[in-house]
C-alpha cells in the first residue's frame, strides 16, 4: 500500500458547555469528536459517512486547523499539525484544501470568479507570480470544465454545478496533496452530480490527490472510495475497504444505515430486509455509556453498557473479517437470502 | 357534494380504493418577475387514485412544487398566474370554485406536507396548540376536546410520551419527531389525498425509512391517496406505484414504477436511471447527462430536453412532442405509459 499522507490518532474535539455570565464555569462538553484514529493513504480516497451530529464535519474542520483538537494528533507525512501556528501552520495549509457542501454561500458574491479562484495565491505568493495568476486562473477554470472566458463573471451567473466547479478550481489552486470534500454533491441536482463526481475522479488521476471523501449518501461514497469508515456519535464504529464495508459489515449501526437506503430498483422492494432502528441520535453531550449504538441497537447487553468496544479487528468470526469494528458483538448480518 | 363536504366527520365518506380522486389537466403556471415571464408548468396532465401512490419526479426547478401548490391553492398569486387547465377533484374542477369552497377541501379532504417541518410550525405555539387548531377550526371542538384529539394524533404517528410531550414546543422535538407531527397534522381531519412535498429530503436515512414506513402505513390504513414530490430515484422505487417524470414543466413520461425503472420510454428517465452508480462501475466514469437543467426564462424551442439530448435531431429542435401512448413491439398499448419523446420507440425498444 502506498505511504501514508495522513495519519489521525486518537483526535478528540470538545466544544465546552458554559453556566455564568460573569464567572463561567464548565458544565459540560459536546464531544463532537472523541477518539478517533484512521490513515489517509498517497492517491487513496476515505470516505466517511455517517448520519447529522456524528461529527463528521467537525472532524473536517479539525483536519484543515480550521478548529483546533482538543486532544489528539493529526500527523502530515509524520509530523504532527494539530499544534502548529502562524507561518509552520500556513506552510502545511498549502497542501490540505476543502471544498464546501454549499456552493451558494461557499462562494463571496461580490468578488469574481477570477478573485475568488485567484485568492490563495494571494496568501501563497509563491505558487504563482503576480503576472501569471490571471493565466493560472484561466488554467484553472479550463481543468474544472468552465470556460477561461468566464474569469470577470460572479457566482450568480452561474448554476449550482458549475459553482461547484469554481470552489474545486479554488481547492486545487495551490496545487495541494490531500483535499477534503465535505459534502461536495448533496446540494446539486442528481442529473448534475454525476458531472462532477466524475471530474473529482479525473482531477485525482492528474494530480494525484488524495481525498477524505465526506457524504451521506451511500451509493456515492462506495462509488468513488477506496476505504470507507462510517462513523457514530463521535466515534468510528467501523473501517474498511468498500467491499467489507458494504458487502460484508460487522458492526450493527452499518448494517442498519446500510438497509435503510433506499435501492433505486423497484424489481424486490418487497423481499427486502430492512432494519429499522427505533428512535433518534442521542445527544452528544451526553452520550450513552459504554457504546453509544446501544440505545438503538437491538443486540444490546448488560456488557454494552459498561465497556466501551473498542475499534479493532474482531476475533474468531466465521466470515473471516479481517476489517475494524467497535463492537462486542461484531459479525456478518445473515440475510434470508444468504440463509 | 356540498353537503357531503359541510359534514366534518370524513368517515363516512371513505373513498373505496381504485377510484379517481384527482386529476390534473393540461395545468399552465407562470410567474412574473422583473427578469421576464417564467413557465414554470406547462401542460401537467396526471391523476390519483384513492390507495394510489403517485410518485413526481424531477429535479429542482422542474415545476414539481409549483404544481402541488396549486393544487392545494396555495400558490403566490401574483407573482404566480394559473393561465390555463383544470384540476379535479371527484370530478369538481376546483379552480372554478370560491374561495369559501375551496377552503372546505383544503386541510379535510386534501393535506400537504413539507419538506423543512421546522420552518413549517410555528415557533412560539406548543405542537399540542397547533395540532388541536386543526379540528377548533374545522369541527368546532372546545379547547380541551382539541388537545385530547391532538394526543391521539400524536399516538397515531408513535411520538413517544405524547401525553407529556403535548404542550412541548417544536424546537424541542428532533427533525423526525417535527417530521411526525407534520404528518399527523395532516392526518387529523382523515383527507382523502395526501401531497407530500419531499417530506423526508432533511431527515438522516435511519429515520427516513422511519417516516415513509410510517406513511406508507397510515396510506394503507385510510385507503389515501398520495403525492409524493422527490428527486430521490431510490425513495421513489420504494413507495411508488406510478411515477410522473417532470422535466422544465412538463411531465415526460408516465409508467407504472416497475415499467419505469426495467425500461424507459423518455431519454431524460434514461439518463437519470443510468447516472445512478451502480456496484459493477466501480472506478469507471460514471454516466452524466450533459448540460444544465434549463432555465425558465428562456425553455428551449421544440422539445426542451433537446440541448442535453444524444438523440437530439432537428425535429426535436422544431417541435414539441405530444405526450404519447406506449405500445409494445406489436403495437399494443401499455397500460399507463406515455412518453413526451419524438423517438420513444426508439428509446424503449431500440
Amino acid at each position: 500500500m502506498a505511504e501514508p499522507i495522513l495519519e489521525v490518532r486518537d483526535l478528540v474535539k470538545h466544544y465546552p458547555l458554559t453556566q455564568g455570565i460573569l464567572f463561567k464555569k464548565q458544565v459540560g462538553a459536546v464531544k463532537a469528536v472523541d477518539g478517533i484514529s484512521f490513515t489517509l493513504h498517497k492517491g487513496e480516497t476515505l470516505g466517511i459517512v455517517g448520519e447529522s451530529g456524528c461529527g463528521k464535519s467537525t472532524l473536517a474542520k479539525v483536519l484543515m486547523n480550521l478548529e483546533r483538537a482538543t486532544a489528539g494528533q493529526v500527523l502530515y507525512k509524520g509530523e504532527d499539525i494539530s499544534r502548529l501556528s502562524g507561518a509552520a501552520l500556513k506552510a502545511v495549509r498549502r497542501n490540505i484544501q476543502m471544498v464546501f457542501q454549499d456552493p451558494y454561500t461557499s462562494l463571496n458574491p461580490r468578488m469574481t470568479v477570477g478573485d475568488i479562484i485567484g485568492e490563495p495565491f494571494e496568501i501563497h505568493p509563491e505558487v504563482a507570480p503576480k503576472g501569471d495568476r490571471r493565466k493560472a486562473v484561466q488554467d484553472l477554470l479550463d481543468v474544472v470544465g468552465l470556460n477561461p472566458e468566464y474569469i470577470n463573471r460572479y457566482p450568480h451567473q452561474f448554476s449550482g454545478g458549475q459553482r461547484q466547479r469554481i470552489g474545486i478550481a479554488r481547492g486545487l489552486a495551490l496545487k495541494p496533496e490531500v483535499i477534503i470534500c465535505d459534502e461536495p454533491v448533496s446540494a446539486l441536482d442528481v442529473s448534475v452530480q454525476a458531472q462532477v463526481i466524475n471530474l473529482l475522479e479525473k482531477l485525482q488521476q492528474d494530480f494525484e490527490l488524495s481525498y477524505m471523501f465526506i457524504a451521506h449518501d451511500l451509493s456515492i461514497v462506495r462509488h468513488i472510495s477506496d476505504r470507507v469508515g462510517v462513523m457514530y456519535l463521535g466515534k468510528m464504529v467501523e473501517i474498511g475497504t468498500d467491499l467489507e464495508i458494504y458487502d460484508h459489515a460487522t458492526h450493527p449501526y452499518t448494517q442498519a444505515l446500510l438497509s435503510a437506503v433506499p435501492v433505486p430498483d423497484p424489481s424486490d422492494r418487497e423481499k427486502r430486509e430492512r432494519i429499522i432502528l427505533s428512535g433518534d441520535i442521542p445527544s452528544p453531550a451526553n452520550p450513552p455509556s459504554g457504546c453509544r449504538f446501544r440505545t438503538r441497537c437491538w443486540k444490546a447487553q448488560e456488557r454494552c453498557s459498561t465497556e466501551l468496544p473498542l475499534l479493532a479487528v474482531p476475533e474468531l468470526l466465521a466470515g473471516g473479517a479481517k476489517h475494524e469494528s467497535a463492537c462486542h458483538f461484531a459479525a456478518e448480518r445473515e440475510t434470508a437470502a444468504a440463509a | 357534494m356540498t353537503t357531503a363536504l359541510e359534514k366534518t366527520t370524513a368517515a363516512k365518506d371513505r373513498p373505496v380504493p381504485g377510484t379517481p380522486l384527482l386529476e390534473v389537466r393540461d395545468l399552465h403556471v407562470e410567474f412574473k418577475t422583473r427578469d421576464g415571464v417564467a413557465k414554470a408548468v406547462n401542460g401537467v396532465n396526471y391523476s390519483v387514485a384513492a390507495g394510489e401512490t403517485l410518485a413526481v419526479l424531477g429535479e429542482s426547478g422542474s415545476g414539481k412544487s409549483v404544481t402541488a401548490q396549486t393544487i392545494m391553492g396555495i400558490l403566490d398569486m401574483p407573482p404566480g398566474r394559473i393561465t390555463s387547465g383544470e384540476i379535479l377533484f371527484r370530478g369538481q374542477d376546483m379552480l372554478k370554485m370560491s374561495g369559501e369552497e375551496r377552503r372546505k377541501i383544503r386541510g379535510r379532504k386534501i393535506a400537504m406536507i413539507f419538506q423543512d417541518a421546522l420552518s413549517s410550525l410555528n415557533p412560539v405555539l406548543s405542537v399540542g396548540y397547533q395540532l388541536g387548531e386543526m379540528f377548533r377550526v374545522h369541527q368546532g371542538l372546545s379547547k380541551k376536546e382539541a388537545k385530547a384529539k391532538a394526543i391521539e394524533l400524536m399516538d397515531r404517528v408513535r411520538i413517544p410520551a405524547a401525553a407529556q410531550r403535548v404542550n412541548d414546543y417544536p424546537h424541542q422535538f428532533s427533525g423526525g419527531m417535527r417530521q411526525r407531527i407534520m404528518i399527523a397534522m395532516a392526518l387529523a381531519l382523515e383527507p382523502d389525498l395526501i401531497i407530500a412535498d419531499e417530506p423526508t429530503t432533511a431527515l438522516d436515512v435511519t429515520v427516513q425509512a422511519q417516516v415513509m414506513d410510517l406513511l406508507a402505513e397510515l396510506q394503507a390504513e385510510y385507503h389515501m391517496g398520495l403525492i409524493l414530490i422527490t428527486h430521490d430515484l431510490g425513495v421513489v422505487a420504494d413507495v411508488a406505484d406510478k411515477i410522473a417524470v417532470m422535466y422544465a414543466g412538463r411531465i415526460v413520461e408516465t409508467a407504472p414504477v416497475h415499467d419505469l425503472y426495467a425500461n424507459p420510454a423518455h431519454p431524460y428517465t434514461e439518463g437519470l436511471l443510468r447516472s445512478i452508480p451502480r456496484l459493477d462501475q466501480k472506478g469507471e466514469e460514471l454516466y452524466a447527462i450533459k448540460g444544465l437543467p434549463p432555465n425558465l426564462y428562456k425553455v428551449p424551442a421544440g422539445c426542451a430536453f433537446n440541448p442535453r439530448c444524444d438523440a437530439a435531431t432537428d425535429l426535436c429542435r422544431t417541435e414539441s412532442p405530444a405526450l404519447h401512448q406506449v405500445t409494445d413491439r406489436d403495437g399494443a398499448e401499455l397500460a399507463g405509459r406515455k412518453s413526451a419523446c419524438h423517438f420513444w420507440k426508439e428509446t424503449l425498444h431500440g
